[in-house]
């Protein structure tokens, strides 16, 4: 197990990494949501990458089968993705309704706004 | 039977009640059944403590999939006292919620903000008294994500901003907390919680162990807003209706707090969190921190509910202080502050709405005068105030005695100072509120000044009983609290 | 758009199949890939896709919100009732073994409501989803 045998580890820190930095280093609302997105992708990367058995088959028990990959992860993971969905959906609802109050979704003017009605 | 049931009851109830709101389409509807809801829920969990305190964990398998396979919930001292924290504040709320809501929220949308609260209950119920770690997280979700609604649902268009943060910080703070369930699943290959605290002890000082808890302790403190990651906490409890930050402040972060002493004490274990790795001084620090910076922060608001908030940074200080020194006794402490103050913050939230219905608002320039406009509820506010300062005769000094006698008992004296030391700031931040309320002449332009309703000073007044019969008989808490941090201790060996 | 010829006999034609299919996702989960909430969501798109073709009035015409609203939280209740009738059948809450005489049998049946509830769930929610959003800027002009 080298440096590529943990591949998948490296592309989820990474994946983990540049979401994460968008999310803090962006000032538009929606970018913010699309970094928290990708953000949340990592984790369907570190999830169902170690269930994968190369050469394993889905777990149908049968006689010309032995080797299986873990189904558990995906199983989590779906959870995970429907989550991240309503979490977008509720996320564009509140920039919509943002939008809509201040008449911008930049963050730094929404600050000079909020300042104002102080 | 129908009581072996009660743990998924509890979380199921509420679950089925919001789609019948949402069904029902009516205020009043939607109302009555989350009464019903709230009532039932009370006693189920009064019950399960009462089970618990006799005959130890409850386990209960959905589905009869045996644990470890099968999701399994586990009712022992500690969680049957968070649940019933829980649903006795919501229960209290109620009453209060039909006026509140009717004044802050348009008809239309009533029924869909008790059909959310619903689901809030049921999120935080579940994340109570689940033995999984990834249901945790999915009823975590379900908390979350109806709490950035309810929050948005304030009057103030700053309610907007404050849920959009909130689910920016929400967000990272349960995906990094799902990240770490995930090294514990690659460790160990269970996510049952009891299966897990088996099976950690020859993989916790691996680096997926120690990964995941670092990851575990920094998304369960942004969902606890852990100083230096409150910074949501502020908006989000100032614009928030008031139903719904009395119900927060009360719930939230504490099932989240409670959470964390879960997985430290009951899954990695004491030695693991406190003596393979730092996490006691770390967390010992942030606490002392939180204490000193959040106070004085509470002490230069203009704003009552943002003042209560910035205080909520600084007391959850005290329950991490607890955690922090690792003992049983800390662990007792940190569970008493924890009911205490969910107690004290509820009660003073609920009077906070009275006066923005009375006064026009809870900016502290409405506020001058009430001690002649609305003599009960200042005085209640006051009595909720001594509460969080920590004065002999309400819940916040028993449960602070506590923590100062487990920091001794401990030989942390620094710990102890610093308890003292931070309760003069708190008596500064309180003591803002008097002069206003008793020492200023009330603004001539209050919309209808007097008393509140009835129904809403009712349960003010109902929880700020609470919180001095937690003060004069402090011992059924403590002993509960004892019972339980006995119980998260004992799960791991 | 309204008038674009091609968009308007493709999507008649297609939107059925995309129904049909949706309901062979839905039955067919219990034997190979599929369940109620890729259904759901198939079922949503078709008509989402007719909202898009015909306008969003038109939409609203053959799938009325109120009846989305009711859906998404029948399909709640009925995943939640399957729990409910594992307890009053005598076994635990989810609990499939007990619907039926047959363990394996009460687990098909079991699973059968539960993504029946999942599809509905789904499909009202992204139909709702949809309709918020593409309406939000046009119901705030007509008042």
């Amino acid at each position: 197990m080298g440096l590529l045998g943990h591949f998948t580890y490296w592309a989820t820190v990474f994946i983990l990494m540049t979401g994460l930095y968008i999310v803090i280093a962006r000032g538009n609302l929606v970018k913010k949501l699309v970094g928290l997105g990708i953000f949340q992708t990592s984790v369907y990367l570190l999830y169902v990458a170690p269930g994968k058995l190369i050469g394993g088959t889905a777990p149908i028990v049968g006689g010309a089968f032995s080797v299986y990959s873990n189904p558990l992860p995906h199983v989590l993971i779906l959870t995970a993705i429907v989550v991240g969905v309503a979490t977008l959906a509720l996320g564009l609802a509140l920039v919509v309704r943002i939008r809509e109050a201040y008449g911008t979704v930049e963050e730094d003017e929404l600050l000079e706004a909020d300042a104002k009605d102080d | 039977m129908l009581s072996q049931h009660f743990p998924i009851l509890l979380v199921a109830l509420p679950l089925i009640a919001a789609p019948l709101i949402v069904l029902g389409r009516s205020g009043f509807l939607g109302w009555i059944a989350s009464l019903a809801v709230t009532g039932a829920a009370t006693l189920m969990a009064g019950a399960l403590l009462a089970k618990t305190t006799a005959a130890g964990t409850i386990s209960y398998a959905v589905g009869s999939w045996p644990p470890p396979w099968g999701i399994e919930y586990r009712v022992d001292a500690a969680n049957a006292l968070v649940a019933l924290l829980v649903s006795a504040v919501a229960l209290v709320a109620m009453p209060y919620a039909r006026r509140s809501v009717s004044a802050e929220i348009g008809q239309d949308r009533q029924y869909l903000f008790y059909a959310l609260l619903m689901l809030c209950l049921s999120g935080l119920l579940g994340m109570t008294l689940t033995g999984d770690a990834f249901n945790l997280f999915v009823f975590l979700e379900i908390s979350s994500l109806s709490t950035y609604v309810l929050i948005a649902l304030g009057r103030d268009r700053r309610a907007l901003t404050a849920a959009y943060q909130y689910l920016i910080l929400g967000t990272t703070g349960a995906t990094l907390y799902v990240i770490g369930v995930g090294m514990l699943y690659l460790a160990t290959g269970t996510l049952n919680l009891a299966d897990m605290a088996a099976r950690l002890p020859d993989v916790s000082d691996t680096r997926p162990g120690v990964a995941g808890l670092a990851f575990i302790t920094a998304g369960i403190g942004l969902k606890f807003a852990l100083f230096p990651l409150h910074a949501w906490l502020p908006g989000a409890y100032t614009y928030a209706p008031s139903v719904v930050s009395a119900f927060l402040a009360a719930t939230a972060t504490k099932v989240s707090a409670y959470v964390l002493m879960r997985l430290y004490f009951s899954v990695y274990g004491v030695d693991a969190v406190f003596r393979d790795m730092p996490l006691g001084p770390v967390l010992a620090v942030l606490s002392v921190a939180a204490l000193f910076v959040a106070s004085a922060a509470a002490i230069v608001q203009r704003d009552l509910k943002r003042l209560l908030a910035y205080s909520s940074v600084a007391q959850m200080g005290y329950i991490t202080l607890g955690i922090s020194l690792g003992s049983a006794t800390g662990l007792a402490a940190a569970v008493a502050h924890l009911v205490n103050h969910g107690v004290t913050k509820g009660a003073l939230f609920l009077l906070a709405g009275g006066i923005a219905l009375r006064a026009g608002g809870t900016g502290l320039e409405r506020v001058a005068g009430l001690g002649r406009t609305m003599p009960l509820t200042a005085f209640a506010f006051v009595v909720g105030g001594l509460s969080l300062i920590g004065i002999p005769g309400t819940a916040g000094f028993a449960s602070k005695w506590a923590l100062v006698s487990a920091a001794i008992g401990d030989g942390q004296w620094w710990v102890a100072a610093a308890v003292l030391l931070s309760s003069l700031l708190a008596v500064a931040y309180v003591w803002r509120f008097v002069e206003c309320a008793y020492f200023r002449d009330p603004p001539q332009d209050a919309p209808a000044p007097g008393e509140a309703p009835a129904d809403m000073t009712g349960p003010a007044l109902a929880l700020t009983a609470a919180v001095v019969a937690g003060g004069l008989l402090a011992a059924p808490v403590l002993e509960a609290s004892a019972r339980a941090a006995a119980a998260l201790m004992g799960l791991a060996r | 758009m309204t008038r674009d010829i091609v968009l308007r006999v493709i999507g008649k034609i297609l939107i059925p199949y995309a129904l049909v299919f949706a309901l062979y996702v839905q039955f067919h989960g219990d034997y190979g890939p599929g369940g109620g909430f890729q259904a759901g969501v198939v079922v949503a798109a078709a008509v989402i896709f007719y909202g898009i073709i015909f306008g969003l009035a038109a939409a609203r015409r053959a799938v009325p919100e109120p009846l989305v609203e009711s859906l998404l939280a029948l399909g709640v209740l009925l995943y939640a009732g399957v729990g409910v009738a594992g307890i009053l059948l005598g076994g635990n809450y989810l609990d499939y073994f007990v619907l039926d005489h047959d363990p394996v049998h009460g687990q098909l049946r079991g699973i059968f409501w539960v993504e029946a509830g999942v599809g509905i769930t789904v499909s009202g929610v992204m139909l709702k989803i949809f309709y918020l959003f593409a309406g939000r800027g046009r119901d705030l002009e007509e008042g």
